[in-house]
């Protein structure tokens, strides 16, 4: 049976993140011509051991497992943190075949790598980029992680190939999600090396990773919004009481936690499924995607709505949850493409 | 040895044929084998009440009578841990033995028309008279009231003081002249429960549970046992209500559109969160760590039934039309897969009113788990005789 808990090394991990990005996220840095933190990154790639918590110590990993990684999402979403860990510690690290030289790299944290595909991809994409030998040709739009990558993971029809930043053209976007900015790339006849002639099962499987750990992502986001609801409306005055004493106020939070302890359950699932190459990760990904998609964006907006003015300005942080809870529920695929994924999986044809 | 070994020798000596079934639960009980975790000599061993389950397997592998649990699940889930917890050696004495055993079914006299979710606020009276109380009033949403023996009834026997601080806890004898039972028809035709009409009924004083004045405390915990016992159990995916509607979809493609398929896979996809969180929890109190999730569930129970027995009904069309009966029956115990879509619609809009209504199990979220500032009230410290009703 799943696993649905946290271990006490879990728990260590969790606090160790925590503490980490308590002290180091600056959110007043996203306007700035560097919005992703690398310094950040190093200390929780290098120090931490984030970088390659599946991968094995031999391979230069942590030895430990998507469960693990999903726990530093968490912790991740909670502080909206701005830094490359989706696309390289995620989707890299699990596109990667185990004997790719590049994964100790980025295993490592010594380099980073992102999956050139748009963030929106949920699933089978269609290739945007063309092989000649190992030259690529063609573009690729919002990609995570793209500014600070040093690797893009490349899939094309003539298989996945690895290509050296230097010799890409990135774009930045303006982008909804300033916390996780993305990018537009050009490849023309850049130099790259084939990493594997067959990209969709690499892709497949990234995507999948991706999904089901967005989830607990998503599960640190709303963990956040509503606990920095409840504190606020403990402490907001109108009408001579806290606002937190009015049930039209308190039943909208009752249900916010209500949803958050599924989307805890719904998510460890997940992590659970994929730690253990489990044959339900199909459904246990869609599943994640389909409730905490959902579910962070809500808390986002009752966040927003529950603060009433303050919740409206860019000084209080809400809005940078609320814009990377609203990318990130089209990242990898919407909740209704999910449900349209859960319905060939479990058998309920439209 | 272990407890499933004292069941086994129980067993042993015990034929579970031969016996006249009556007896042969009389026997376990004398045993201690009628609810481990009470004390000796009153069905227990004084054990943990984990080690229950695998005694309840033994007895079940072996065929052994039971004592039809459903049937007296008010009994044993609400008055025996009161009983246990707040009566004196003689009523444990006289009632927890034919309370186990289903000779004497117990019912539970607590709402009244007047005080359902504000329970502490009820007005039937108890009035000292020599060594007796009696009791005036109504009492409503009583299941099984028409086959009970004993009752446990919270009465105000102090008008004067604040209502939580006035009320008395009673077992009250539901054979007693001026008791009367009536059946309380629902929005499905049937009736599961009852009112119950009490008029100058006479309740000795040793019938009283916990000192007089302390019939919230007492109450507290029968409502506190009542909570432990909504929990759930493991269930398969589309092992609940999900299950009635993914079967009909699957085997009637005549049933289907875009539309309701998406209002499918919505409530597919919160039925298997809810699976899950049920899950985790169980998980949680496994490794010694309950947490506060449980107040989420019945919230969530509610919802799902409510909102999937009616996509049921749209799912038939012209079919949801026609209806099974509306004959008023008094089942035991609800029989919500047997019946029509209709049924299943109607009954589930009692989940989320019995029980504790979701409006106030949000209160009871938002103020004890997330510690919110209680609802400003106007009822404290003020007699309750002087309260607006």
């Amino acid at each position: 049976m799943s696993d649905l808990l946290y271990s006490e090394v879990e728990e260590e991990l969790r606090a160790s993140v925590r503490s980490l990005l308590s002290d180091r996220v600056d959110l007043s840095r996203l306007e700035s011509p560097e919005p992703v933190d690398l310094k950040l990154w190093r200390t929780l790639a290098a120090d931490l051991g984030c970088a390659g918590l599946p991968v094995p110590e031999s391979a230069g990993g942590a030895g430990a497992s998507w469960r693990e990684t999903a726990v530093v999402m968490e912790e991740l979403g909670r502080f909206v943190a701005p830094v490359p860990f989706l696309g390289s510690a995620v989707l890299s690290v699990a596109a990667l075949p185990s004997d790719d030289p590049l994964l100790r790299d980025l295993a490592t944290g010594a380099r980073t790598a992102t999956l050139a595909v748009p963030l929106s991809t949920s699933d089978s994409p269609s290739w945007t980029v063309i092989a000649a030998g190992t030259a690529l040709s063609g573009s690729v739009t919002t990609v995570a992680d793209a500014l600070t990558a040093d690797v893009f993971l490349v899939p094309t029809a003539a298989g996945l190939f690895a290509a050296e930043a230097a010799h890409v053209s990135r774009t930045p976007v303006v982008s909804l999600d300033l916390t996780r900015p993305v990018a537009d790339l050009a490849f023309d006849g850049t130099p790259a090396r084939l990493v594997a002639p067959d990209a969709a099962p690499l892709v497949g499987r990234a995507l999948l990773a991706g999904a089901a750990l967005l989830a607990s992502e998503q599960l640190g986001i709303a963990e956040w919004c509503l606990a920095t609801t409840v504190e606020y409306a403990k402490t907001r005055r109108q009408f001579a009481r806290q606002i937190g004493s009015y049930q039209a106020i308190k039943h909208r939070l009752a249900d916010l936690w209500v949803a958050a302890t599924q989307a805890r359950a719904v998510a460890r699932y997940a992590a659970d499924c994929l730690a253990n190459d489990d044959s339900d990760l199909p459904v246990a990904a869609s599943l994640a995607q389909a409730f905490c998609s959902p579910l962070a964006v809500k808390a986002a907006e009752e966040c927003v709505q529950l603060h009433g003015g303050i919740g409206f300005t860019w000084e209080h942080p809400a809005h940078w949850y609320l814009k990377r809870a609203r990318a990130n529920a089209i990242a990898l695929g919407s909740a209704a493409r999910h449900r349209a994924l859960l319905a060939d999986l479990v058998d309920l044809p439209a | 040895m272990s407890t499933a070994d004292l069941a086994r020798e129980f067993l042993a000596g015990h034929d579970v044929g031969g016996t006249d079934p009556l007896e042969f639960l009389r026997a376990r009980f004398d045993a201690g084998l009628a609810w481990v975790q009470y004390p000796v000599g009153l069905g227990g061993l004084g054990l943990p009440r984990a080690e229950q389950p695998e005694v309840d397997q033994v007895f079940a592998d072996a065929g052994a009578p039971d004592n039809n649990p459903r049937r007296i699940g008010i009994g044993l889930g609400m008055a025996a841990p009161t009983i246990l917890r707040h009566g004196t050696d003689e009523q444990r004495r006289r009632w927890l033995r034919p309370l186990w055993t289903g000779e004497e079914v117990w019912c539970q006299l607590f709402s009244e028309p007047g005080a359902g979710s504000d329970l502490a606020g009820l007005g039937t009276r108890a009035v000292r008279d020599g060594d007796d109380w009696v009791v005036d009033g109504q009492k409503v949403w009583t299941s099984m009231a028409h086959e009970a023996r004993w009752a446990i009834l919270i009465a105000r026997t102090d008008p004067a003081l604040p209502k939580h601080q006035g009320l008395t806890y009673f077992v009250l004898d539901m054979t007693a002249p001026g008791v009367e039972v009536r059946p309380l028809r629902q929005i499905t035709g049937e009736a599961e429960f009852n009112e119950v009409f009490i008029t100058g009924v006479r309740i000795p004083d040793t019938d009283r549970l916990g000192a007089v004045g302390e019939g919230w405390a007492v109450a507290q915990t029968t409502l506190m046992n009542e909570r432990v016992s909504i929990g759930g159990q493991a269930v398969p995916r589309e092992g609940g209500t999900i299950g009635i509607v993914t079967d009909l979809w699957r085997a009637r493609p005549e049933v289907r559109s875009p539309g309701l398929h998406d209002a499918l896979l919505r409530l597919w996809v919160d039925a298997e969160a809810a699976r899950l969180t049920g899950m985790r929890l169980r998980q949680q109190l496994a490794a010694g760590q309950p947490g506060p999730e449980g107040s989420a569930s019945k919230l969530l129970f509610a919802r799902l039934n409510q909102e999937i027995s009616s996509l049921e009904l749209d799912l038939l069309g012209e079919e949801g039309l026609r209806h099974d009966e509306w004959t008023l029956r008094r089942p035991t115990q609800v029989d919500f897969a047997g019946r029509a879509a209709g049924y299943r619609y109607l009954r589930a809009k009692g989940n989320s009113i019995e029980g504790g209504t979701s409006e106030i199990l949000r209160n009871i979220v938002a103020e004890r788990v997330l510690g919110l500032p209680q609802e400003q009230r106007a009822d404290k410290d003020v007699a309750w005789k002087d309260l607006p009703k």
